[in-house]
């Protein structure tokens, strides 16, 4: 009896001493994100304001302000979104519910896991040599958002198969019974149902798109920009314009780059404030993914 | 036995999954506006018999039917490569074993059939989805609350509002795959009453594992065993004199 009692007594120390251990390593994570974010926080308070943002990049850093980064990173990530959306989520919903399974199938699926995995700047060398040189598109923000929309694709396609492969495949032979065609059964259940798990994977490739550097150096975007992009919207017919396409830009990941390398003290802490408002930018995207998926979740149950 | 009533007749029914036989020569005859009930132990292949009837076993791959089913009274081959499965299915419908409603609303579930057709007309859309829940004895239920979300329904209810989705197109034929199966003995009662009631309009091949249920509203009924019809006839003499020995071992629950 006193025999069991001890036992259970060590066992029930390593019990306690592993739940102590998980919550530690469990709070790094969540510390390191705190503290990263308070440190940046304390070092660019003093940049955060409205003139900060309205600004353009200057010599003097007290005058010195993201305005072109920020709306070259909105412009490019506009981009980014219009090709990847489109290109990620029909070539999901066709390997889901249209591929046959064969080895064609099977070597696309692979690929699509690796190029997951290639490093950014790959898809930066890729852009700049396709983009820049042979399509002539110049060191532009549709070469940047096209070379981003590439590296966000397979994240795109991924998630939307993970999506629609949560739909029960009772909900595609009622369609199937009641004499719908695929593309009914596609349009009316397959996109509906799988909507919110697909924008959370297209909000997650974008905000991870919206923190890359290192394609969108090499495509040649620069790093001191004092003008905006020509507007969208023009005085005579049609009205609309996509000369902006093709101006030059900056983003902010690059901003912020320029100003640490910068010898000057002062423009360490315009780099800080840009990277605080840069973090804001992507931990708001991810809290919309999760609302989005929560909304989703709440409104259909198998 | 007059063709006249014959809605549709088996012949040498083969099927296969990929090199595995799963249905052997069978042939079988499906009275218009009567009952047929499927009887086996599992696995004998009274669902995949079933959902040859609206080529269901056409969304994957690797599925080969041998034979014919011969739909009266146009005369045609429903499992031939030549028909296309669409036509099939908006001929025959299905209900399920598990309640399978679209995560819609109530309304939008009886709809579905009539938009995939083409009708967009409201008022036509309206009339059906009272009329087929009215058939389905579900309006009483939910008249009130057409337009809320469908999962909100019981098991049973899911069930009936299943039944007028299918309802819902006029199918010629409605195949039920064990439609109690998910639920509970008072709904289940509630759902024999309304097969029998729906024969009157439509023709009904039932898949059950429950021989009570075969016997209680099945006028004709037949008992399958390792992918065969070993025999067929009307329900009374399956269950007081039938033929074969397995069929007298599987009904007094010997076997099964």
């Amino acid at each position: 009896m006193e025999d069991i009692k001890k036992r259970i007594k060590i066992i029930k120390f390593w019990d306690y001493l592993f739940g102590i251990v998980g919550l530690l390593s469990t709070f790094v994570g969540v510390l390191l994100l705190v503290i990263l974010f308070i440190d940046l926080f304390i070092d660019g308070a003093a940049r955060l304001n409205y003139k900060f943002i309205t600004s353009f990049p200057s010599r003097f850093p007290k005058e010195a302000g993201i305005l072109s980064a920020l709306v070259g990173t909105t412009l490019v990530m506009f981009v980014t979104a219009f090709v990847a959306v489109p290109l990620g989520v029909m070539a999901g919903i066709y390997l889901e519910e249209y591929a046959k399974k064969n080895w064609l199938t099977n070597i696309i699926e692979i690929n699509i896991a690796n190029l997951a995995g290639v490093p950014s700047i790959i898809y930066g060398l890729l852009a700049l040599g396709l983009f820049v040189y042979f399509f002539k598109f110049g060191e532009s923000i549709i070469t940047g958002g096209l070379a981003l929309a590439l590296l966000i694709l397979p994240i795109v396609i991924t998630a939307t198969r993970e999506s629609i492969r949560a739909i029960p495949n009772s909900i595609r032979e009622a369609s199937y019974a009641l004499g719908a065609t695929k593309w009914q059964t596609v349009k009316n259940h397959i996109i509906p149902y799988s909507l919110g798990g697909t924008l959370t994977g297209i909000i997650i490739g974008l905000s991870r798109a919206i923190g890359e550097t290192a394609p969108v150096i090499t495509v040649g975007a620069l790093t001191f920009i004092t003008f905006l992009p020509s507007s969208p919207i023009v005085k005579r017919f049609p009205f609309i314009s996509f000369k902006w396409l093709f101006d030059p830009f900056t983003v902010m990941p690059i901003q912020v780059f320029n100003w640490v390398s910068r010898p000057q003290k002062e423009f360490h802490i315009n780099a800080a404030a840009a990277g605080v408002i840069l973090l804001i930018m992507t931990l708001l995207m991810n809290a919309i993914a999760i609302y989005i998926r929560y909304r989703f979740r709440r409104k259909i149950k198998w | 036995m007059v063709t006249e009533n014959l809605k549709a007749k088996v012949n040498n029914l083969n099927f296969y999954y990929g090199n595995t036989q799963v249905l052997k020569n069978n042939n079988l005859p499906i009275f218009e506006k009567k009952i047929t009930a499927l009887i086996g132990p599992s696995g004998c292949g009274k669902t995949t018999f079933l959902r040859c009837f609206n080529r269901m076993h056409d969304l994957y791959h690797n599925n080969r039917y041998e034979g014919e089913i011969i739909l009266y009274p146009d005369n045609i081959n429903i499992i031939s490569p030549l028909i296309d499965p669409i036509e099939v299915r908006m001929r025959i419908g299905m209900v399920f074993q598990k309640p399978n409603p679209f995560p819609k609303s109530i309304y939008e579930n009886i709809a579905f059939g009539l938009r995939i057709r083409g009708i967009k007309k409201k008022s036509i859309i309206d009339e059906v989805v009272e009329k087929t829940l009215k058939d389905a004895a579900l309006w009483d239920d939910v008249r009130d609350r057409l337009h809320s979300p469908a999962f909100n329904l019981s098991g049973g209810q899911q069930q009936r509002l299943c039944i007028a989705r299918a309802l819902a197109t006029n199918p010629e034929i409605l195949l039920f795959d064990e439609p109690t199966s998910a639920i509970d003995p008072i709904a289940t009662g509630k759902i024999e009453e309304l097969m029998v009631e729906l024969k009157k309009k439509v023709t009904i091949i039932i898949v059950t594992h429950n021989i009570h249920q075969a016997a209680r509203i099945a006028d004709y009924t037949a008992f399958m065993y390792l992918g065969e019809i070993i025999e067929f006839g009307p329900t009374e003499k399956i269950f007081t004199v039938p033929s074969d020995k397995r069929t007298e071992l599987y009904i007094s629950g010997k076997f099964g």
